[in-house]
C-alpha cells in the first residue's frame, strides 16, 4: 500500500515539476523537519528560527531584489518522509536551497537527493560527521560529533574528576551511536574507563532493564546521548531505580520538553550544547529579544542554529548574486568569519563549522551555563 | 542476584499492566469467540481520558493517592462508555454474521480509533502529568521499589480480585460462563445474551482504561498509536495463558512481562519485542490451547 502511495506521489511530483518557480518575484527556500512526533520541538524551533531570519531580511528588502519565501514540510520524525520532503521541495517547489534537518539520521536521508539535484543544503544542527560527506552541496553551521563527544569526556574527566562512565545509547540513531563512540574514544584516551554500554531503540518507553544492568557496574556518571523524549523517560526511571549519579548528554537534550517529561529527575544533569542564553554578546541578546517578541518563547539552540543557517544562506545568495546552484554552493563554501548567534562561523574543507561548545546544567527547570570548551 | 531481583520486580510491574489488558481480550473471546483487536486502542483512549482529566480537572493540584484513584476511576468509566458504543454499533449488528466479518470489523474499529485519535488528540506525543506522589523504597542491597510500581501492583490486584468475584460468585458471572459454553443454549434457557455481552464489554473496557492510566503513570509518553504494541502483547499473553481463561490471561501476562524484562536485561533490548512474537509462535506450535486452555483445537 505504502509503495503504491509513494509511487503515485513520485509520479505526481514529476508531473507537477516546473509549475512553481523562482522566475517570479520571489526566492523560494525549503525546510524539512519534524514538526510533529517525538522530536517535534526540534522541527518547530528550527522553522521558527528560519522564519525570524527571513522576516528580518525581507524587511530590509529581501535578497537579490526579491522577497524570500519559505516552504516547510513536516516529516513526522521519519527518515523515509524526510527523503520524500526533499524530493517535493526540489521537484515541485523548485527551491533554491534547503535548510534542514536536525536529526542526523534524517539529514542523511535527505542529503543524497539534494546532492543529486545539485541543490545546496545546509543542515543547521546535524552533528554526525557523515552528513556533509554525502557531497559537496551539503553544509552545516554547527560543530560535529567527534568534537561534541570530546566536550563531555573532557568536562567529566577534567572538571568533575569522574573516572568511570557508563553509556546508554539509541541503536536506531546515527547521532546517538556516533556520539557515544567519540565520547568513549576520548574518555578512555584521557585515562577514564567505560564500565558499561547498553542500548535502546528510539520509541522505547521502558529502560529499566538496561538501567538495572548499568547500576550494578557502579559508574560515576551515565552518558545518554539521545533525544529529549527518551532522555526524559530514562532520567525518571534511573531515579526510580535508585541511580543517583549524574546523567550527561549532547545537544539532543535541548528542548523545553526535557524538563516537562523528566521533571525533577533531570535536575542537576549536564549536556553539551551550541549556545547559552546567558551569553552577553549583542548578537545573542538581540536574537533572544527578537525571537521572544515574535514567538513568545526563549529560543533553544536549534532555533539559534536555524537562524544562523538562514543568515549564512541569505548572505551567500547576496555574495553569489545569482540563484544558480553551483555558484551558490561556491558562495556558501566561502563563508568566513560570519558573526552568528552560535559563534563565529567559518566553513572548513569538509563543509563543517568549527566552533566552541558549552556545557549546560539543568537547574530549576532551566539550562544554566557551566563552562565553555574550545576545539 | 540483586540485579535478578530488580529485573523481577520490574517485570512483574510490566506484567500487571499487560494482565489488565489481557483480561479484556480473554473475556470478550470467552463470550463471543471474537478477538477484539480494538481492545488495545481502548487502552489508549483510557490513557488519554486520564491525561486530559488530570490536566484540566486536577491541573496543578499536588500529586496524591486520592487524585490518582479518581483519575483511574474516570478513565475506567470513559473507556467503558467507548466499549459500549463499539459493541452496540460495530459488533452487535454483526452478531449473526460469519465470524470473519466481525473480525475484520474489529480491525476496522482499531484503525478508526488510532487515526481518529490522531485527529482528536494530535499526532505528537503528550506527556502524562505527575499525579502520584513519588517515593522510592529501598529494599536493601540496592534493590528499589518505587511508588508507581506499588500502585500498579495494588490497583491491578484489587481489580483482578473484583473480577474473580464477579465471574465466579455472581448471577451475572454464571450467565457469562453459560454463554461462553454455548451462546445458543444460554439464549434458549432465558439468559439475556445481549445484556451479558454488553456488561462483558463494560468490564473489559474499564480494565483497559485503568491499565491505560497505570501505563501513563509508569511510562508518561502517550500518543494515539500507543495501544498497538501493548495491545498485541496483551493479546499474546491471553493466547499464552489460554484464550478465554481468566486466570490463564493473568499468568500469561506476568510470564510475558518477566521474560521481556529478562531478555532486555540479560540478552539485548533489541530482542525485547521480538520475544513476544517468538513466544506466540511457540505456543501455537507446541500447545495451541495455551497454558491453562482447553486441549480442543479450533480452526478460525
Amino acid at each position: 500500500m505504502k509503495l503504491i502511495l509513494q509511487t503515485l506521489m513520485l509520479a505526481s511530483i514529476f508531473a507537477l515539476a516546473g509549475c512553481n518557480s523562482n522566475k517570479g518575484d520571489k526566492i523560494m527556500i525549503g525546510n524539512f523537519g519534524s514538526l510533529t512526533g517525538a522530536e517535534a520541538t526540534f522541527g518547530l524551533s528550527t522553522r521558527d528560527g528560519i522564519i525570524l531570519a527571513l522576516e528580518e531580511w525581507n524587511k530590509k528588502g529581501g535578497v537579490l531584489g526579491k522577497q524570500i519565501e519559505l516552504i516547510a514540510y513536516d516529516n513526522q520524525g521519519k527518515p523515509e518522509e524526510a527523503r520524500l520532503s526533499v524530493e517535493k521541495l526540489i521537484n515541485i517547489d523548485n527551491v533554491v536551497a534547503i535548510l534542514g534537518e536536525v536529526a542526523s539520521t534524517r539529514s542523511l536521508a535527505g542529503a543524497p537527493v539534494a546532492q543529486q539535484n545539485k541543490v545546496p543544503m545546509i543542515s543547521p544542527s546535524s552533528t554526525n560527521p557523515m552528513v556533509t560527506q554525502k557531497g559537496d552541496f551539503i553544509f552545516r553551521v554547527c560543530f560535529i560529533d567527534p568534537f561534541q563527544g570530546e566536550v563531555i569526556a573532557k568536562f567529566a574527566y577534567n572538571s568533575l574528576k569522574l573516572r568511570k562512565a557508563a553509556i546508554l545509547r539509541d541503536s536506531k540513531s546515527d547521532y546517538s551511536m556516533g556520539l557515544s563512540q567519540f565520547f568513549a574514544n576520548t574518555f578512555t584516551a584521557l585515562g577514564g574507563e567505560i564500565v558499561g554500554d547498553e542500548k535502546y531503540a528510539s520509541g522505547d518507553v521502558d529502560f529499566k532493564a538496561q538501567l538495572t544492568n548499568l547500576k550494578s557496574k557502579q559508574p560515576d556518571f551515565i552518558y545518554v546521548p539521545g533525544y529529549y523524549t527518551e532522555v526524559g523517560l530514562v532520567a525518571r526511571q534511573a531515579r526510580e531505580q535508585g541511580i543517583k549519579v549524574p546523567l550527561m548528554g549532547g545537544d539532543g537534550w535541548d528542548s523545553s520538553k526535557l524538563t516537562e517529561i523528566g521533571g525533577e529527575s533531570v535536575e542537576g544533569n549536564y549536556f553539551s550544547n551550541h549556545y547559552t542564553v546567558e551569553d552577553p554578546r549583542p548578537e545573542v541578546q538581540n536574537f533572544i529579544k527578537n525571537y521572544k517578541a515574535r514567538f513568545g518563547t526563549t529560543p533553544d539552540s536549534l532555533a539559534a542554529l536555524a537562524y544562523d543557517s538562514a543568515q549564512v544562506l541569505f548572505d551567500s545568495l547576496k555574495r553569489a548574486n545569482t540563484i544558480d546552484g553551483e555558484k551558490l554552493r561556491d558562495a556558501i563554501a566561502a563563508t568566513k568569519d560570519f558573526p552568528g548567534v552560535t559563534g563565529i562561523i567559518t566553513l572548513n574543507k569538509e563543509r563543517d563549522a568549527v566552533k566552541s561548545a558549552v556545557v549546560l546544567q539543568v537547574k530549576d527547570g532551566l539550562f544554566k551555563f557551566v563552562e565553555t570548551i574550545n576545539p | 542476584m540483586n540485579d535478578f531481583i530488580q529485573h523481577t520486580i520490574n517485570g512483574l510491574a510490566l506484567g500487571s499492566i499487560y494482565a489488565l489488558v489481557a483480561l479484556g481480550y480473554t473475556m470478550v473471546f470467552g463470550v463471543l469467540q471474537l478477538i477484539n483487536f480494538a481492545h488495545g486502542d481502548i487502552f489508549m483512549v483510557g490513557s488519554f481520558i486520564g491525561l486530559y482529566f488530570a490536566r484540566y480537572f486536577l491541573g496543578g493540584a499536588e500529586p496524591s493517592v486520592l487524585g490518582t484513584l479518581l483519575v483511574v476511576g474516570v478513565a475506567m468509566i470513559g473507556s467503558a462508555i467507548v466499549g459500549v458504543i463499539i459493541e452496540k454499533f460495530a459488533y452487535r449488528p454483526l452478531r449473526k454474521a460469519p465470524r470473519i466479518n466481525i473480525l475484520i470489523t474489529a480491525i476496522g474499529v482499531s484503525l478508526f480509533l488510532q487515526y481518529g485519535g490522531q485527529l482528536v488528540f494530535g499526532a505528537s506525543p503528550q506527556f502524562f502529568p505527575n499525579i502520584l506522589p513519588r517515593q522510592n523504597i529501598d529494599l536493601g542491597g540496592d534493590i528499589f521499589l518505587d511508588s508507581n510500581q506499588i500502585t500498579i501492583f495494588l490497583v491491578s490486584f484489587v481489580l483482578m480480585v473484583i473480577l474473580q468475584y464477579l465471574v465466579f460468585k455472581t448471577q451475572f458471572g454464571r450467565a457469562m460462563r453459560a454463554i461462553s459454553h454455548s451462546l445458543d443454549t444460554a439464549n434458549v434457557i432465558g439468559i439475556n445474551v445481549n445484556k451479558v455481552i454488553l456488561i462483558t464489554f463494560i468490564i473489559g473496557s474499564s480494565l483497559a482504561g485503568a491499565a491505560g492510566v497505570l501505563y501513563g503513570i509508569a511510562y508518561p509518553k502517550i500518543d494515539p498509536l500507543l495501544g498497538l504494541l501493548p495491545g498485541l502483547k496483551a493479546f499474546i499473553a491471553a493466547v499464552l495463558g489460554g484464550i478465554g481463561n481468566i486466570t490463564g490471561a493473568v499468568i500469561g501476562a506476568v510470564l510475558l512481562g518477566l521474560s521481556e524484562t529478562y531478555v532486555a536485561g540479560y540478552i539485548s533490548s533489541t530482542y525485547r519485542d521480538a520475544l513476544a512474537f517468538v513466544i506466540l509462535i511457540l505456543v501455537l506450535l507446541l500447545r495451541p490451547g495455551g497454558i491453562l486452555g482447553s486441549k480442543k483445537i479450533e480452526k478460525v
